[in-house]
Parts: structure tokens; sequence; C-alpha cells
């Protein structure tokens, strides 16, 4: 029974980690409607460069602002791929997620880099406060995700904030209105991927190692935290809800996770399992629509 | 004003699907002229629109607007002086967000976006002002998604965020062609409405030869991807549906069929 508990408060932590992906991932997916996958690329990304400094002697605090500024980087790479070549988006991720793969290899010198003796932003906090490593991590995620939650409802209320969001609703009249589009949707792409290295930049130092494959899969797990939240609110929510609605979906989602792996799912099996999980909970709406449409035409 | 000079533009060109769309057209506009554009299917009237608009750069020729030179300006660039309003009621209005946001973004046409908040109280009360003047009751329904709005009064709304900065010029690609009679009729009375009382210079694409007869001080006729005639004045004024087929048949040389979709309703 202690296990159980142990793994779900573990699970929580880790999903208020991760919940900062998926804010970023909801930045391009949902507010432009452009799938990225350089997620999955910059999300390592996050890690390794902070892992990399950190064994340099940065401190963990500076080391995570410049992973940060590293996925913001790759989102530009993306933004410019695809509005300035006119690469399909999607082509356009996956072009980024697969060069900084390398990039990350170079950096770190080899795919894994364990930060066990070194510092942690937790490890700071556990210190100076005096909480367990799991409690930390749940506090350090908590004070950062209310963070970039306010930050983001900020944001998106400003000027280039809506224009970023009427690019993803109606890029046309966003033009006919004098804003450039390719402008928009870079900002956004960068936005989002530093959200998403800054949290694994977190989730690597709660983990205590940065690997190179740290993201793979990423995209589809923030995807799911996205849907699990949009299934708990309606179409009129206010923004902030909304974003803590995901942050809840990414939670769920870990706690998921945590009880299948409980019940004797092998590991190896996650990723099949997660990629299960995400096809059903991206049909069920078009199925709940289709079966209430159908309840209208009656 | 608005000066068109020598304006080509070929779509795909060097594929088996290599169309002529427009051949060296060019025309003036004067401040303060409202133009009809009417002409069938492939006469090449949204795409003089588009031409001016910037959505594709021209093959040759020069568009200048009150001698600023936009040939070469992008589309986000001329938005600054122009203002549109399409077919299609749901490209105008961006669906996702709320009529005040819609409107604020109109507000700020051609003005560098900052970190300020998007939309300010000053400029909600001024929006439920223009919305009433509309007579649709959306300023009581401000903060509602557009989404939920009708075809006509999206149509409407987009009117007023074409107008809201007082465009040089104002760009209606067949904007009342998706609505019902009676909703078009509306809506036609509003963009008169507007055009009137902001002195605005329009050019208006219309399939409606009534319509294109009635309304505006100025008629061009498109054939062909080239301008057939450009009626203004009194000769405007006294011209019928039958004068302007009969004008048509004399200038093309074609018979007026069915084929060239222009309605006489």
């Amino acid at each position: 029974m202690t296990g159980i508990l142990f793994a779900m408060q573990g699970a929580i932590s880790q999903g208020i980690l991760w919940s900062i992906m998926s804010l970023g991932i909801y930045i391009t997916f949902r507010l432009l409607a452009i799938s990225d996958l350089s997620v999955d690329g910059t999300f390592a990304v996050g890690g390794c460069v902070m892992a990399t400094l950190i064994t340099l002697g940065i401190t963990p605090l500076l080391a995570t602002t410049i992973a940060i500024i590293g996925g913001a980087i790759g989102g530009l790479v993306t933004g410019l791929l695809h509005t300035k070549c006119h690469i399909p988006a999607i082509l356009a991720g996956i072009l980024t997620q697969l060069g900084v793969y390398s990039i990350n290899l170079r950096l770190m010198g080899r795919s894994n880099l364990p930060l066990l003796k070194l510092n942690t932003i937790f490890k700071q906090i556990e210190a100076m406060v005096g909480l367990s490593q799991t409690n930390s991590s749940l506090i350090v995620g908590i004070i950062v995700v209310a963070i970039v939650i306010a930050i983001m409802y900020w944001f998106f209320g400003t000027e280039i904030g809506s224009a970023i969001r009427a690019t993803g609703s109606n890029e046309n009249m966003v033009r006919s209105l004098g804003v450039n589009t390719d402008s928009t949707k870079i900002i956004g792409f960068m936005i989002a991927n530093a959200l998403v290295a800054l949290s694994g930049a977190l989730v690597a130092q709660s983990q205590g190692y940065a690997d190179v494959k740290q993201g793979i899969g990423a995209i589809v797990i923030g995807l799911a935290s996205i849907i699990i939240g949009e299934t708990m609110i309606r179409k009129q929510t206010n923004f902030a809800i909304r974003l803590c609605m995901i942050v809840l979906g990414s939670i769920i989602y870990r706690l998921i996770i945590a009880i299948v792996l409980q019940l004797g799912l092998n590991t190896d099996d996650l990723k099949l399992f997660s990629a299960i999980l995400v096809a059903l909970f991206l049909t069920a709406p078009q199925l709940i629509k289709t079966k209430k449409g159908g309840v209208h035409h009656a | 004003m608005l000066e068109v000079r020598h304006v080509s533009k070929t779509f795909d060109i060097g594929t088996v699907n290599e169309t002529p769309v427009l051949k060296d057209v060019s025309f003036t506009l004067n401040d303060g002229d409202f133009v009809t554009v009417i002409g069938g299917n492939g006469a090449g009237k949204s795409t003089i629109l588009n031409m001016i608009a910037g959505v594709y750069p021209i093959d040759s020729g020069e568009i200048l607007l009150d001698g600023e030179d936009l040939t070469n300006k992008k589309e986000h660039e001329r938005a600054k002086y122009i203002g549109r309003v399409f077919q299609d009621p749901m490209k105008g209005t961006a669906a996702d967000m709320e009529i005040q946001e819609n409107l604020a973004m109109a507000n700020r046409r051609g003005k560098k976006r900052s970190l300020a908040w998007g939309i300010t109280a000053n400029e909600k009360a001024v929006f439920k002002e223009e919305l009433s003047m509309l007579g649709l009751g959306l300023e009581k329904r401000m903060a509602d998604k557009v989404g939920l709005l009708s075809g006509g009064q999206r149509q409407a709304l987009t009117l007023l965020m074409a107008s809201l900065q007082k465009p040089k010029l104002l760009l209606l690609d067949e904007h009342t062609a998706a609505l019902d009679p009676k909703t078009a009729k509306k809506v036609l009375d509003i963009t008169k409405e507007i055009i009137e009382k902001d002195h605005l210079t329009a050019l208006m694409v219309t399939h409606n030869m009534k319509d294109a007869i009635q309304i505006g001080n100025r008629l061009i006729m498109m054939y062909e991807g080239k301008i057939l005639f450009d009626i203004q004045g009194e000769e405007k004024k006294s011209l019928t549906v039958d004068d302007l087929l009969h004008k048509f048949e004399e200038a093309s040389g074609d018979e007026f069929t069915n084929d060239n979709v222009l309605t006489k309703r």
C-alpha cells in the first residue's frame, strides 16, 4: 500500500514538471493550430544543455535559464524552416528534432550524463528548506507552473499574444489586418519550445540525469495531457482555467501510467500503451460529437 | 488615389494549367469613388482585388496608392491602408475569438503590436457604440465568440472591422454572395452606410447587375482579364440592365449567356 502511495506522489510531481511541456505544446497545437514535432528534440535540449552546464560548474538556476534559451532557439529554427523555407510544419519539426539529437550528443560528449553528485535546483531547495526530494520537486514544480500560467495568461492577452491566437484561428484575416503571420508563428514556436526545454531541464534534474533520448515520445505525452485536460472543460472556459486543466491532465496521465505499472505493465510496453491511450483520447471526442450530431438530426 | 498601371497576371505559368487572368489592366480611382466591378466567372474581378491587396505578386505592372508604390509590398504591409471583406463570411473574422477581440485586432490595423493589453476599456465603449449602429444586437454580445454568429452577422462585423481604422481603400469581394437575399440586402445597406459616413474609396465586386448599377458612382465591367468598359457620372445614373447587356455584347462580341453567371435580379 505504501508503495502505491509513494508511486502516486511521485506521479503527481512528475506530472507537474511535465505539464510545463504540455503548456508549451498547447501554444503550437491549439493556439497556432500547428503540430510541432520539434518538441521531442527540444525537451532533450533542455535536459542536455542544463546537465552540460551544471557539470561545468554553472549554478543550476543559470543552467536552466540557458536551457530555456536553447529550447527557444530550437523553436526559432523550426519556425524559420516552416515560414521562410515553406517546409510543412510537421517536417520542419522533425528536421529540428533530428538535428538537435547530434547537437545534444556533442554537447554532453556521451548519451547520458548523471547529476547524482552535482547540485540541482531541487537539491538546493531541499538543503534550504529541509524537504524530502519528492516534496521539493512537487513544490518547485507548483511554483514554476504557477509562474508559467500567470505569464501565459498575461502574454496571450497582449496585442502580440492576441495576434498569435488569431493567427491560429484565421491566418488570412490576421494578414489582412496588417500582421506579419510569419512573425507571429515564429514567436509562438519559440515560446512553446522554451517551455518544453524548461520542462526537460526540470525533469532531468528531478530524475538525476540527462539523456539524449529523454524526449522520445514527449509530444505524445503532451498531447495526451492536453486532451485529458480538455475533456474537463467547456468551450467558453476562461483561459487560465483552461491552462490549469492541462496541468491536471498531465497529472492524471502520470497517475494512469503509475497505476498500470503498479498493476504489472512491463516498462518496455509503456510507449505502446501511451500511443494507444492517446489514439483513444483523440478519437473519443470525435465519437461523442458524431453521436450528439445524430441526436440533433433525428 | 489608386493607380493600377498595366497589371498582368498569369497563374500556373509553364504548366498545362497556365491561365492568363489579368491582361494589361489599367485604371485610376479618384478619392471617394465607390466603384462596382462586374463580370462573369474568370473575368478577373476577384484577382484584381487580390493583386491590389497583395495576396499574390503581379507578373508585370505597377500599383500605387496615394503615390506610394505598393507593387513590391507584402500583404500585411499594404493592410495598413486597405480594408477588405471577403465572399466567405468565415474568412474575415477569427471564429475562436470574441467579437470585441476581433474588433480590437482590427483597431490595431497597420500599427506596431506591443506587449500592451490587447483591448482597453476605452475601446470597448467605442466598439459598443459602433456595433449598436449595425442594428443587429451585437453590442450585447461583445464577449461572445464570433463562431456563434450567423454568416450575415459575421459579414457585418467584418465590414465594421475593415472600416474601423478608416482605410484609404476598401475592397469588397462579392461580400454578399454567400448570404440569403434578405441578409444580403441588410449587409449591402450597412456597406452603403459605412462608405457614405466615412467617405471611403471602395471597390466592390458583385455578380448582381442591378446592385452594380444602383450602387456607387462608377461601374467597371471586366471580361477575360480586361476592362471592357468603365462608366461613371450621369451615364451610370441612367444605366439599365438591358443597356449593360447590350454594351457587353457590343464590346466583347460575345453573347451574354447564363454561363457568365450574372444575375439580373
